[in-house]
């Protein structure tokens, strides 16, 4: 290593392009590596600044951390990103939408690189909210003064569940609409409000009027139940877990910044 | 550090402060932001060689009148899905679920252990350990990769190298635990029914009871809502030893609900 090292010499590589007249033309005076400019790069940058300007020695191992908070965060973003390019092309009515995955797989332009993009950054991120959850546990890092963070990321992780199983549904093929159905069966035995729930009697329920017809806008996974888990999973949704994470994100640096032995 | 470097300065030239020399913090530029990078960087090549390799499933298109066998939730649901098994829908499909968000939520005011906040440790709180994990690796992780590899065709249970067959005949011998234990009288069923469950509940009482010295500082509320968790949890375990073992179908049957 230390050989390679002299051979390339990648200081002096450094600074010949530095000192060249191109780059001198572009950016007129250097990043000087002072404890201030180190504190500034954070402060001073929209997407760093919710980041403290300085951190505990054992934060940074990702041994303790798993990394697994923020590829969370960073798997949200690239679903947001293939979410919106996928909603160029899809249309949630019965008599499209299957079509419509049809035409973005075989048609659209990178189509089908997004929707495969889509789903696998969505399983990975259930995956990886509990692998953060796990992390979480198994270093105490819920305890006071986090209480009401875990509780927090607790309802996050919900919403990812939700998030997931809203957008299983939108494809509208065999797989979509049988999950769906098995999954929303449950609602008809909620008790007092299903039809089929312990005291349902008492509350007078019906199968056209209950927890799951709420649900699913009819009394089985149809049309109205595409339109429904669109606009939950495109809007309804992702507008509670993106309150949520940034409730999440400030409450992290107001608890005191990341965990860690007192 | 080659020589050249001190030319610049770096920010471990400039004095520190007192409070700097004692405190065990690094910058969050570069030292983080540089980790995040990478870590970002990776994640997205893995994720873009995955999509490019891996096609994302599509079926035919929904048809309301053919349904497949198995039906199957979404994989991450199939833990709830195998409590179905084991309990009524209105028990595997909207209670226990809400009682574990509930349960998850309320981890941080019934944990009044101090130790091991913010550091990897077992010694200083196994049960916690103990109990989480066996939630998140069993009842979880677990009930997922069974329903996902090992229900087949009518929910039927087969071992990895077993064909799917939709026609494997499963004998239904499921009875309930009062007609077991012979009961045969109605309301002796349902009086012993309500006898096992309560006495499995009852179990909260007695515990206080017996350690109340120990549990001063956990207090009766918070220790209430602990044990009752704990035990439901253990509640399913108990059933589903109770059904693949002795085929129990139901221990408390009645007018309104079974369990």
């Amino acid at each position: 290593m230390q050989r390679l090292k002299e051979h390339l010499n990648l200081d002096q590589m450094k600074r010949n392009i530095v000192d060249s007249q191109i780059w001198r033309s572009m950016f007129r005076h250097g990043y000087e590596d002072t404890p201030r400019n180190r504190v500034l790069m954070v402060v001073d940058n929209l997407w760093l600044h919710l980041h403290p300007t300085k951190i505990r020695r054992h934060a940074i191992r990702i041994r303790f951390t798993w990394c697994m908070g923020g590829i969370t965060f960073l798997l949200f973003l690239y679903l947001t990103i293939t979410g919106v390019i996928l909603m160029f092309y899809y249309r949630p009515v019965g008599e499209y939408a299957y079509i419509d995955i049809k035409f973005l797989e075989f048609d659209a332009p990178f189509g089908m690189f997004m929707r495969n993009m889509h789903r696998w950054a969505a399983h990975a991120m259930v995956i990886a909210v509990w692998l953060h959850m796990l992390r979480v546990f198994m270093t105490g890092s819920y305890k006071p003064p986090r209480e009401f963070n875990w509780v927090i990321g607790v309802l996050l992780l919900t919403m990812t569940l939700m998030l997931s199983f809203t957008g299983y549904l939108l494809p509208w093929d065999q797989l979509a609409i049988w999950a769906v159905t098995v999954g929303t069966n449950m609602a008809r035995a909620t008790p007092l409000l299903g039809n089929e729930g312990p005291f349902a009697e008492l509350v007078g329920v019906t199968p056209r009027l209950d927890a799951r017809s709420a649900l699913l806008g009819g009394t089985i996974v149809g049309p109205p139940t595409l339109l429904r888990f669109y606009v939950l999973h495109c809007i309804v949704i992702p507008l509670i877990a993106s309150v949520l994470m940034m409730v999440h994100f400030w409450r992290i640096r107001k608890d005191g910044g990341i965990s860690g032995p007192l | 550090m080659a020589k050249e470097d001190k030319v610049i300065g770096t920010a471990d030239d400039f004095p520190k402060t007192s409070w700097e020399r004692v405190n065990d913090k690094v910058h969050v530029w570069p030292y983080l932001t540089r980790l995040e990078f990478m870590t970002a960087i990776i994640i997205t090549i893995l994720l873009i060689v995955w999509s490019i390799v891996v096609d994302a499933p599509l079926e035919e298109p929904a048809n309301p009148s053919l349904t497949p066998n198995p039906s199957k939730a979404p994989w991450y649901f199939l833990g709830l899905q195998e409590m179905l098994v084991y309990f009524d829908p209105w028990m595997a499909g909207v209670v226990l679920p809400s009682l574990i968000i509930v349960g998850l939520m309320a981890i941080p005011y019934i944990d009044v252990n101090p130790k091991g906040n913010g550091y990897y440790c077992y010694k200083d709180r196994r049960f916690a350990i103990l109990t989480f994990l066996f939630g998140f690796l069993v009842l979880w992780v677990w009930l997922v990769i069974q329903g996902t590899f090992m229900r087949g065709p009518g929910w039927n249970f087969f071992m990895p190298w077993e064909e799917w067959d939709p026609h494997k005949v499963v004998a239904l011998t499921n009875v309930d635990l009062p007609y077991l234990v012979g009961f045969r009288s109605y309301w002796a069923q349902a009086a012993f029914g309500i006898f096992c469950v309560g006495a499995w509940y009852a179990t909260i009482p007695i515990y206080y009871i017996w350690r109340r010295h120990t549990l001063v500082n956990v207090g009766f509320t918070r220790y209430a809502v602990k044990a009752f968790l704990f035990m439901t949890m253990m509640a399913l375990v108990a059933k589903m030893a109770l059904r693949i073992g002795l085929n129990i179908k139901y221990v408390l049957v009645l007018p309104w609900l079974n369990i």
